[in-house]
């Protein structure tokens, strides 16, 4: 199967070059960030986690968030989900293969990555967020690449991966959950110190996730004889709408507990990221815009679903996903750094080096994404035709 | 019931593996998980500081205690405050302890320099959550780090809810002037977190810390609390003092006298 990778039409070979084009910048930043250390971000003493550890947040959702197909395939039966769930578990490897990478650009001494394995800490979160990581890779590529095969050489899938897929279901839903444990379980940062962070980052998580495989689905549908089915996208953008509103719901209910209470701690975090504290607020717009996106996504799904054409959906899932982006990709990481313990305030802002590197490592993931796609749509394309 | 090899060793497996994570998780929620943190009945050494801090205000230029640390641990010289590596350093009282402040607190009681260090937690969060085990603590309270081990994933730094704790942005060999280093203690890595060790090297061996010794006068007191007999449990005696963010129940080491 995967010599299906090397044959492609035009299109094709240009979006592998224009992805291979994007990572080389990133190469070169990355190389010197490994020089002279991390003195090269835009991360400080008091801000010490930026846009690598975000983006590692960010994507561990969009992996957990091919559950949402999942589910309704395998545990229900609703046949016409099939034609996505092979899409949405290899966007999950991809997410995964890139939160990975993501974790080891961050890391200050990435050559010892190993001692997470060599002197394992059932005590630290990210020990099992490592494990789950590392456990959900291996999962949804086992279950996927099985299932192609089987429908490649026209046999049924075989029994042994049954049991797979139902411990996938639950392992997705733990490692957005073991995710959000890294930060709602600190003693000093009140902005983290929730306890619907894990309910909030799944939220979140189907609502972004599924939006990009929509996306996704629409691109291959528009530029490759395989059709995923408009219904079925429809059917997933209703589960994104339902996420979509209990998101919105956590903000209101985190910033009612924080406000109502006054208590100052809790309160600061968020005044800084919304409104800005004693001047400083360099992510108000991009957490106000985040809300705005949030809310005219909401607003454009609900309509768009009596349309025939897929414009609206199409708008509103890209708001969606980068309202989630923004907030989780940007906000939730760096507004917990501040204020600082001191109660004082160091902004954030990323270097070109954080740009750079972490261009590189989405033009990686999609790089993956784009072949273990070329794979279902060559094979699926020749079976029906 | 019929069993045959393959299912006994299948089912073996799984209950041994399950045993020992499950051990593993009850003792994290249990908290044992940190080095002898919830019995401290037979401990019978626990090092601490208190800082007496109208001794310290008396000199309020003063950096003796902060320049011996610097000196003898090799800790760079960063001019970027973004940047620096701090193993105890100054901060006006506000900051410290923004709970003890209220609106008509004399701005020379805010503005009065405290000295911070890393507190030594009992309960120390930065522990719990190092995914390699490169700082843990020792039977006698101290909070250790091994820049050999540490990886620089810096959740330590996320954890620490006093901002103890400092990176190696970049080569701090490329900083230090190679006349100015101590060749007894070890000079660090870029890429590792690194912070105030209350001078395990030195207690070892029977001595006082560095910042301990080098204040004329004598606004830190440092000693083993777990002893009622000790000049540190004396000094404590009827006194009241402040330790910082209590309330995280974290139980800081250093006790502040005002």
């Amino acid at each position: 199967m995967l010599e299906k990778v090397l044959t492609g039409k035009k299109h094709y070979w240009m979006l592998i070059g224009g992805l291979l084009a994007l990572m080389i910048p990133g190469i070169f930043f990355y190389v010197k960030q490994i020089q002279e250390g991390l003195a090269v971000t835009g991360m400080s003493r008091d801000v010490s986690w930026g846009l690598y550890i975000s983006q590692f947040t960010f994507l561990v959702g969009v992996a957990a968030s091919a559950v949402v197909v999942v589910i309704p395939y395998y545990l229900h039966n609703i046949k016409q989900f099939g034609r996505l769930v092979i899409l949405g578990e290899f966007l999950a490897v991809s997410a995964v293969f890139m939160c990975l990478l993501f974790i080891f650009a961050d890391m200050g001494q990435p050559f010892r990555i190993l001692n997470v394995l060599l002197y394992p800490s059932p005590n630290s979160l990210m020990f099992w967020d490592t494990v789950a990581l590392l456990g959900y890779l291996v999962l949804n590529l086992v279950i996927a690449w099985t299932a192609l095969s089987a429908e490649y050489k026209g046999v049924p899938v075989p029994g042994w991966i049954t049991p797979l897929i139902y411990l996938s279901i639950p392992w997705a839903i733990s490692i957005h959950t073991v995710t959000a444990f890294l930060y709602a379980g600190l003693p000093g940062r009140p902005l983290w110190l929730t306890s619907i962070m894990g309910a909030r980052f799944i939220a979140s998580a189907f609502a972004s996730g599924p939006s990009l495989l929509i996306l996704l689905c629409l691109i291959v549908r528009k530029y490759t004889s395989f059709d995923p089915g408009i219904p079925q996208l429809k059917a997933v953008a209703r589960i994104v709408i339902y996420a979509l509103i209990i998101n919105l719901f956590f903000i209101i209910l985190e910033f009612f507990t924080a406000y109502y209470s006054g208590i100052p701690s809790h309160r600061h975090s968020l005044e800084y990221l919304y409104f800005g504290l004693t001047g400083n607020g360099s992510l108000v717009w991009f957490m106000r815009i985040s809300l705005v996106l949030g809310v005219a996504g909401l607003a454009g799904l609900l309509f768009q679903s009596k349309r025939e054409n897929t414009t609206l959906l199409t708008v509103s899932l890209i708001a969606v996903f980068f309202s989630v982006w923004l907030d989780k990709g940007l906000g939730l990481v760096v507004g917990g750094f501040i204020p600082t313990p001191f109660e004082s305030i160091t902004e954030y802002s990323p270097a070109i080096t954080e740009i750079a590197v972490s261009l590189s490592i989405f033009a990686v993931g999609f790089l993956i994404l784009t072949m273990l796609y070329k794979i279902v749509i060559t094979i699926r394309v020749s079976n029906e035709g | 019931m019929q069993i045959n090899r393959r299912d006994f060793l299948k089912k073996a497996g799984i209950a041994g593996v399950s045993l020992i994570a499950g051990g593993m998780l009850y003792k994290v929620f249990k908290g044992d998980d940190i080095i002898s943190v919830t019995d401290q009945s037979n401990v019978n050494t626990r090092w601490a500081m208190l800082i007496d801090m109208k001794k310290c205000a008396g000199k309020p230029d003063c950096t003796d205690c902060i320049f011996a640390c610097n000196k003898g641990h090799n800790v760079p010289e960063i001019a970027d405050i973004r940047r620096e590596i701090k193993w105890i350093w100054k901060a006006d009282f506000e900051s410290v302890f923004p709970e003890n402040t209220n609106e008509y607190t004399d701005a020379s009681v805010r503005s009065q320099n405290v000295i911070v260090a890393c507190n030594h937690c009992e309960n120390p969060p930065c522990v719990r959550v190092c995914p390699v085990g490169a700082t843990w603590k020792r039977a006698d309270g101290i909070v250790m780090m091994d820049h050999h081990r540490c990886i620089g994933c810096r959740y330590c730094m996320a954890a620490c809810p006093y901002g103890s704790r400092s990176f190696n942005w970049k080569d701090p060999r490329r900083i230090l002037s190679r006349n100015d280093i101590n060749a007894e203690y070890p000079v660090r890595t870029k890429g590792v977190v690194e912070k105030c060790n209350f001078c395990a090297e030195r207690i070892d061996t029977g001595k006082q810390p560095l910042c301990v010794e080098a204040c004329t006068e004598r606004a830190i007191l440092f000693g083993n609390i777990a002893d009622s007999g000790s000049e540190i449990r004396r000094a404590l005696k009827g006194k009241h003092v402040l330790r910082r963010k209590a309330e995280l129940g974290t139980n800081p080491e250093i006790y502040y006298l005002i």
